[in-house]
């Protein structure tokens, strides 16, 4: 083939500068932000920095230091660390049960996860029934409506189905009974599937904001998210009540940057291993599903 | 070979009654631990299938509650029917929901044009480098938004075009006037705009790279043969290989048009007003969770929910009027 116009090459490579340049910039602005000294922010008249001058600690000092922040990260760790397992295990659970040929009640429970992915419920009977059951300001409402993600589990089942028939043949050959096959042969075997899932999972529930907001009410109860709302994009001032430091502290622009960092490391921390597997993950699901 | 004969046994076993081959003393030893293992098939799968019982087919039961008047304190069971009460309040001009309406289809008429063809000239740009590493790379970053929460994009971008922002800070250092992005009623819909396609034109462009790689090479050196330049092979290979996922992606997304952005919208409606950025989803919210009107609220979710679903069907059946696949058959 010929070669492609000089010109062309150019205008694409500008295309595709640009749009990594626009999703780059802002976290290098915001970590940069985050770690600048008193006189850089003074300097640039309170605002953003690209360039952090003297780097210092001092906005994750006092942050983390006890206080609405550090409390927000421990609740938000804590449920997405319980609730990824809990959801891992629902979903490999149904998904097993849905997998194995002439396995009891499969065939309607796999109609009601498939209606699930086409129908939403909708906001209003969802929050009633949340309600009913007294889960409103309990953490239980940020886990229990979003246990099972109903396309998830036909990606998961989809998986289970492909592993090659002549294992599970020997195990019944051998007399070992469901249960050890899952445990011996399927899960072990699963590793990949489940880890894109878990991630998942992991990324909605450390995200979760939709939820956390419907059904959050007290403020010492707030996950990551609502404290991002309330301080970083509501610009809600930090006070010394709302962090334990004991010195006086930073402007207020690092301090909105560190915990935007803190909301944002753990994504970045775990991409890496996301997105090896996310493209297999996604390709199961559109074309199974 | 040697095991065939068994492996059949136990299939048919499996398979209780009409297993012909085996001895019924067999199929009755084996009974017992096949039972067994049917048990705890249905104990994993319980807790899963209740979840989604529970959380997803109740509420969508509840939606019944749009036909009534709902009071909290007497519950689903005790408050009045009103028939279609809710949905003539609504139809016979609730000015806010009208403009909530309005909002929501323009803003999906927008989104349809501008923010679905991204990812495909994104997807075929990255596809015409050369270099897989590269290719790669550059994918990996252009991903990376779509798994940010709306809460952080959010703040990314008031930090970026906000009066304290990145832009304006610059604008100001160069004695130039500030450009007021964040929270102007004018141009919210720009913002919401550009912000899905920060957050996810990347992410789409994996199916259609998928889906770009799957095409036959030869035919792209039979057209170069045959005198096609880059732009043509383009139009009569690439895209007429596309044409059935981008049907499908159409469809898809009309069942999700009413949709546009709760998380999204409902954090940045303070600054900016309700008369330029209502929408159905933050309607609902609004009128029925802050507002205590359950009843109009969910026959304004219920009827959303139910226009997607005909929107897909409808869209569906179009698709196969031209003789594409769509998303199911007929």
């Amino acid at each position: 083939m010929e070669k492609p116009h000089p010109i062309t090459q150019a205008l694409k490579f500008v295309v595709l500068a640009f749009a990594v340049a626009v999703v780059l910039v802002p976290f290098w602005s915001v970590i940069a932000t985050s770690l600048a000294d008193q006189e850089t922010i003074n300097a640039a008249g309170g605002g953003m920095v690209m360039w952090p001058g003297g780097i210092s600690l001092d906005a994750y000092q006092a942050v983390l230091s006890g206080g609405v922040v550090t409390r927000a990260v421990v609740i938000s760790v804590t449920i997405t660390v319980v609730g990824t397992l809990l959801s891992l295990a629902a979903t490999a659970g149904l998904a097993y049960w849905l997998s194995r040929p002439r396995a009891w009640g499969a065939k309607p429970v796999l109609m009601l996860v498939l209606g699930a992915v086409l129908f939403s419920p909708g906001l209003i009977p969802s929050y009633l029934v949340v309600k009913e059951f007294h889960l409103l300001d309990s953490y239980w409402s940020l886990v229990l409506p979003v246990l099972v993600n109903a396309f998830n589990v036909i990606v998961m089942r989809a998986f289970f189905q492909e592993l090659p028939k002549e294992l599970f043949e020997s195990a019944a050959i051998d007399g070992v009974g469901a249960g050890t096959v899952l445990l011996r042969i399927v899960l072990p075997l699963s590793k990949a599937v489940l880890a894109v899932i878990g991630l998942f999972y992991a990324v909605a529930y450390w995200n979760a904001f939709f939820n956390a907001l419907l059904y959050i009410q007290s403020s010492e109860k707030w996950p990551m998210a609502l404290v991002l709302r309330t301080y970083v994009v509501n610009q809600t001032t930090i006070g010394g009540d709302q962090v334990s430091s004991g010195e006086a502290l930073p402007p207020q622009l690092p301090l909105q940057m560190a915990i935007l960092v803190i909301a944002i490391v753990p994504i970045l921390l775990v991409y890496p291993f996301l997105q090896r597997h996310f493209a297999k993950g996604v390709m199961i699901g559109a074309v199974k599903g | 070979m040697r095991t065939q004969p068994t492996r059949e046994g136990t299939r048919s076993a499996a398979a209780g009654p009409r297993g012909r081959t085996d001895t019924g003393l067999e199929v009755r030893r084996r009974r017992p631990r096949l039972t067994r293992d049917q048990a705890l098939l249905v104990c994993l799968g319980v807790p899963g299938g209740l979840a989604l019982l529970v959380f997803h087919y109740v509420p969508l039961l509840g939606n019944v509650i749009a036909f009534q008047d709902y009071q909290p304190y007497l519950g689903l069971t005790e408050s009045d029917w009103v028939g279609w009460q809710n949905f003539s309040f609504l139809w016979d001009g609730n000015p806010e929901f009208r403009n909530a309406l309005w909002n929501t289809v323009v803003l999906t008429v927008i989104q349809t044009v501008l923010v679905f063809p991204v990812p495909l000239a994104l997807a075929l740009t990255l596809n015409s480098l050369a270099g897989e590493r590269l290719k790669r790379t550059l994918q990996s970053v252009l991903y990376l938004p779509h798994f940010l929460s709306w809460v952080i994009v959010v703040a990314l971008f008031q930090q970026m075009l906000g009066n304290a922002g990145m832009l304006n800070t610059f604008l100001v250092q160069n004695d130039l006037p500030v450009l007021q992005v964040i929270g102007s009623p004018e141009l919210f819909k720009a913002l919401i705009t550009s912000q899905v396609i920060w957050k996810d034109a990347g992410w789409g462009t994996i199916l259609f790279l998928a889906a770009i790689s799957r095409i036959d090479q030869e035919q792209y050196e039979a057209a170069a043969v045959d005198g096609a330049g880059a732009r043509q092979r383009l139009w009569y290979v690439t895209l007429p290989a596309l044409k059935g996922l981008i049907i499908l992606l159409l469809i898809l997304r009309l069942g999700s048009s009413l949709s546009v952005g709760f998380e999204q919208i409902i954090l940045q409606q303070g600054p900016v007003g309700l008369q330029a950025s209502e929408v159905l989803d933050t309607w609902v919210y609004n009128n029925g969770i802050l507002g205590g009107n359950w009843g109009t609220s969910a026959a304004a979710g219920l009827v959303k929910g139910l226009v997607g679903v005909l929107l897909v069907i409808g869209a569906n059946k179009l698709a196969h009027v031209f003789g594409e696949r769509g998303v199911y058959e007929k």
